[in-house]
């Protein structure tokens, strides 16, 4: 009893209920008739190649058609990145020679400044040239007023002064009054700092907070009057009238190397600055910026989303969209001058870039994410590979029965069309074909279609010969010759009796033909003849390695597309044979 | 025998005749602009006809102008006397190019081949006589990841590792860089070098059907009823698997080696293409993509020939060496 309680364990499922003692010896014999479908489905679960195969298939299939909706990002969906570029974008030079301001031209003209130069360098107070006597009095560092009769005929100075506002020039009073205060102002802060070192010695003993220096807190500021106006001008070299700054003064010289960049005091200050620390980097935020591009900065955060869609091409931002720019700076050869070099950022694709949290697998030529590709690939592939089996099929099965079934001159035109079919050589006609489409710039999408076509109509083949053959053995079985004597019709004697007979083998030719088509596909794709932009297939993801610098360096690109398509032919292929081995037990030992 | 073998041939003859026509008419459907840049080419020249003479001409020269029936039968005429005209892309005589590049296919094509038989028919008779065990797993996945391979896909690895990683072999091309500079063995073996890789993938992309093929084939035969009488005899297992199963085995595969043999001429098409080896499989590669219309045509007829003759080797071979195909 208990030794059929094993067997029946695996036949049948109702020994699951508890009262078994209970069944008639007649229902424990009975012997549970497997349905045939069940049969081959249970030889095909046992062997254990197909069963890996299945699942290989039912991954590919739900990676191709689920993952493609799960994915965050579209099939061709390009992504970009912002690359810095450093470009030129400003000179600064230290300015280490004499400029000259003449308040009157005729009598400081440029012999009398190189006089004056040659005045300064030897020390002389005084100097005389075509009858003229000039005198040089020394206002401050770097600075002489040159007179000539008691009058103020120019000045040498190498502290600039520069307007704030864009192009306004400045008056020679004005850029005297600002370069003589400003003099003074550099004059008085240094006494200051003289003092203040002094007092901080002199207090380095004493402890009361008194000696604490007494120095203002408060930026030093210098005030003069030209033609009715009050400027006041700071530590910094700023020329303030009121509230608003006019001018100032720098040693430094900032060029801009565009023209048509004005560059902001601001700017040019914080630069000077960075260059007196002896630093090579510093941002700048530009606010003018920030409140002008309010757009620009909206469309700069929109791409950090990730399902942003952008149409527009990869192009430079030339609106400078980021106020904040990072500049280097850099000593030119001869010492002479500083090279400012803007980072600017440029949007391209963002081609090749290697797997990270983003991009699983990385992304590829256009930038479009490699796992995503994959799945619409796999798609691709896989759909190509079963339109075609249902075309070559139907044609096959069709041709095949007709042959098979009549016989005669029927059978030997068919089969002598076969005959033709196998002959063509498919390979180089769907590469013709493929060649022709380039050329005449066919859509992609009917371009897909077409494809579709070729290979299942040069494929049928093989198909109605399996099909003839199958047929003309069963043909002369007792069992057709009873659909005959029944008078069933000729085309349900074929579709309903001989056909379902030749069913299994069908199945595992088309099964094994389904890879096969795969490849055919995958390679035409590989040689870019076959799938074409925007749709991925397999074939054409891996199209890239064509480029060697590809080849060497972007593994991701090629090495995840060939081994699903080489997976997924072989899952195809190893349940092809389960199916043979499941239909037909004959072959097994 | 010698009946069965003129019939075969007159069908074979009757076959090529229509599939010559349904390559001629898909070649004459193809928009090629190879014409009419040539005749535009033409006609800018000084003192030269205008453009539509000069395509008139060409097309004449070319048989284009006539309806695609009357055209194919001027093909055939020319053809058949062995003229298949001048390549465009290459601006020779379609047979010379064709002379040029055949050998060189052949001669990878048969190093592939002699090796492909070498690896397969021992392992797939090892696989048969050991059904189901470890060696007959791993020999059957091996063959058929051989045949689930996508070439470009293996090929590209194969560069990937030995001509990139390790440095053995160049990524493409027959000869090296400093070919003109070697002695004759040193071109010989700088040839056989840039081969390697190639001859690899051939050998790997193509064993595992043919592996299969004698597996199958070898497990009817152990099967078979005399394999049982001669067990029953108390014979040894090496000289029943050897002796009588193998030698059975035989028939299939030599019928299907030979019906091969003719495909040695057709060229690797992908793999030449990959490995830019100038055999003929490449060259009518870069013809049919270029749109050449002549040299197209004759490497289609020349496969379909191909084709047929191979067909034809097999079922002679088949009546030749099994005796009681000739019997029935």
């Amino acid at each position: 009893m208990s030794q059929f309680d094993d067997t029946n364990k695996e036949t049948n499922e109702t020994t699951a209920n508890p009262n078994e003692e209970h069944y008639s010896l007649n229902d424990d014999r009975r012997v549970k008739v497997l349905s045939p479908g069940a049969l081959v489905a249970k030889r095909f679960f046992r062997n254990r190649l197909a069963v890996v195969g299945l699942s290989i298939l039912i991954f590919m299939f739900v990676f191709s058609f689920i993952g493609g909706l799960l994915s965050p990002y579209g099939e061709d969906e390009f992504f970009y990145r912002d690359d810095q570029i450093n470009k030129e974008f400003a000179v600064v030079t230290e300015n280490s020679d004499f400029r000259y301001l003449a308040k009157d031209s005729s009598l400081f003209g440029s012999p009398v400044q190189a006089q004056t130069m040659l005045a300064i360098q030897k020390g002389n107070a005084e100097f005389s040239y075509s009858g003229n006597n000039y005198t040089l009095t020394q206002e401050g560092t770097d600075f002489y007023s040159i007179a000539s009769g008691g009058s103020i005929v120019g000045i040498a100075y190498k502290d600039i002064v520069s307007s704030s506002t864009e192009g306004q020039a400045l008056s020679f009073e004005f850029v005297y009054a600002a370069l003589k205060s400003h003099a003074a102002l550099e004059q008085e802060v240094e006494n200051e700092a003289a003092q203040e070192t002094a007092g901080a010695s002199e207090a380095a003993g004493a402890t009361d907070d008194a000696a604490e220096p007494a120095a203002p807190d408060a930026p030093a500021v210098k005030t003069f009057t030209v033609d009715g106006l009050t400027y006041t001008i700071d530590e910094d070299g700023g020329v303030l009238q009121g509230d608003t700054e006019v001018a100032y003064i720098s040693r430094y010289i900032v060029q801009a190397i565009m023209p048509d960049i004005f560059l902001s005091r601001d700017f040019k200050e914080k630069l000077i600055d960075t260059i007196a620390a002896g630093e090579s980097k510093f941002t700048y935020t530009d606010e003018s910026l920030i409140m002008d591009d309010d757009a620009t900065a909206a469309e700069d955060s929109a791409e950090d989303g990730i399902g942003a869609m952008d149409d527009a091409l990869p192009e430079e931002d030339s609106s400078a969209a980021s106020a904040t720019a990072e500049y280097t700076i850099e000593r030119s050869q001869n010492h002479a001058n500083w090279i400012i070099r803007q980072q600017q950022s440029s949007r391209q694709y963002d081609s090749y870039s290697f797997p990270s949290s983003k991009h699983w697998l990385g992304t590829d030529k256009y930038g479009m994410d490699m796992l995503t590709r994959l799945m619409y690939g796999g798609r691709v592939s896989l759909m190509i590979g079963f339109i075609v089996i249902i075309i070559e099929t139907v044609l096959g099965v069709i041709m095949g029965g007709i042959a098979g079934y009549f016989g005669g001159w029927i059978d030997n035109l068919i089969m002598r069309l076969v005959d033709i079919f196998y002959c063509i050589p498919s390979m180089p006609i769907i590469l013709i074909l493929g060649a022709a489409m380039d050329q005449q710039r066919v859509e992609p999408g009917r371009r897909l279609i077409y494809l579709m076509l070729i290979l299942g109509i040069l494929g049928w083949a093989g198909i109605a010969r399996l099909v003839r053959g199958q047929i003309l053995s069963l043909r002369e079985q007792e069992f057709m010759t009873a659909t005959e004597a029944c008078g069933i019709s000729i085309k349900s004697r074929i579709f309903k009796h001989l056909i379902p007979n030749v069913i299994p083998q069908l199945i595992v030719n088309c099964t094994m033909g389904l890879g096969s088509v795969i490849i055919t596909e995958a390679t035409l794709s590989f040689l870019g003849l076959g799938v074409k932009f925007p749709f991925a297939s397999w074939g054409n993801i891996i199209n890239d390695v064509n480029n060697t610098h590809v080849l060497t360096t972007y593994w991701f690109i090629w090495i995840p597309a060939g081994t699903l398509l080489l997976l997924t032919v072989l899952a195809f292929n190893l349940v092809g044979d389960g199916l043979r081995d499941a239909f037909d037990p004959k072959m097994k030992r | 025998m010698r009946k069965y073998i003129v019939k075969r041939i007159l069908i074979s003859i009757v076959i090529l005749f229509f599939v010559g026509f349904i390559i001629y008419a898909l070649m004459r459907c193809l928009p090629t602009s190879f014409i009419e840049s040539m005749a535009r080419q033409k006609a800018m020249q000084p003192g030269s006809k205008s453009f539509d003479e000069w395509m008139e001409q060409l097309k004449a020269m070319y048989n284009m102008d006539k309806n695609i029936i009357p055209g194919y039968f001027a093909w055939l005429g020319t053809a058949l006397r062995g003229e298949f005209g001048d390549s465009w892309l290459y601006t020779v005589p379609v047979l010379d190019k064709f002379n040029d590049c055949v050998w060189l296919s052949f001669v990878m094509g048969g190093i592939a081949f002699v090796l492909e038989i070498l690896i397969a028919v021992p392992l797939g008779v090892i696989a048969a006589t050991k059904q189901y065990s470890r060696a007959d797993y791993t020999i059957s996945i091996i063959a058929l990841a051989g045949i689930s391979l996508p070439t470009f896909f293996f090929a590209s690895l194969l560069k990937l590792i030995f001509s990139v990683k390790l440095g053995w072999f160049d990524l493409f091309g027959l000869v090296g860089r400093n070919y003109n500079h070697l002695s004759a063995w040193g071109q010989f073996l700088d040839k056989a070098n840039h081969l390697v890789l190639p001859i690899v993938t051939l050998v790997v992309i193509s064993v595992g059907s043919l592996m299969r093929y004698t597996r199958t084939n070898m497990l009817e035969v152990l099967n078979a009823d005399y394999i049982r009488t001669a067990r029953a005899k108390g014979l040894s297992e090496r000289k029943v698997v050897y002796h009588h199963a193998f030698r059975n085995t035989l028939i299939p595969l030599v019928t299907i080696i030979g019906g091969s043999l003719p495909g040695l001429f057709s060229g690797a098409l992908i793999t030449e293409t990959l490995f830019a080896i100038p055999g003929i499989g490449y060259v009518s590669y870069q013809a049919m993509v270029g749109g050449d219309i002549p040299f197209s045509m004759f490497y289609l007829v020349f496969l379909s020939v191909l084709t047929l003759l191979g067909n034809l080797i097999s079922d002679i071979l088949y009546a030749v060496v099994d005796p009681r195909v000739r019997i029935a």
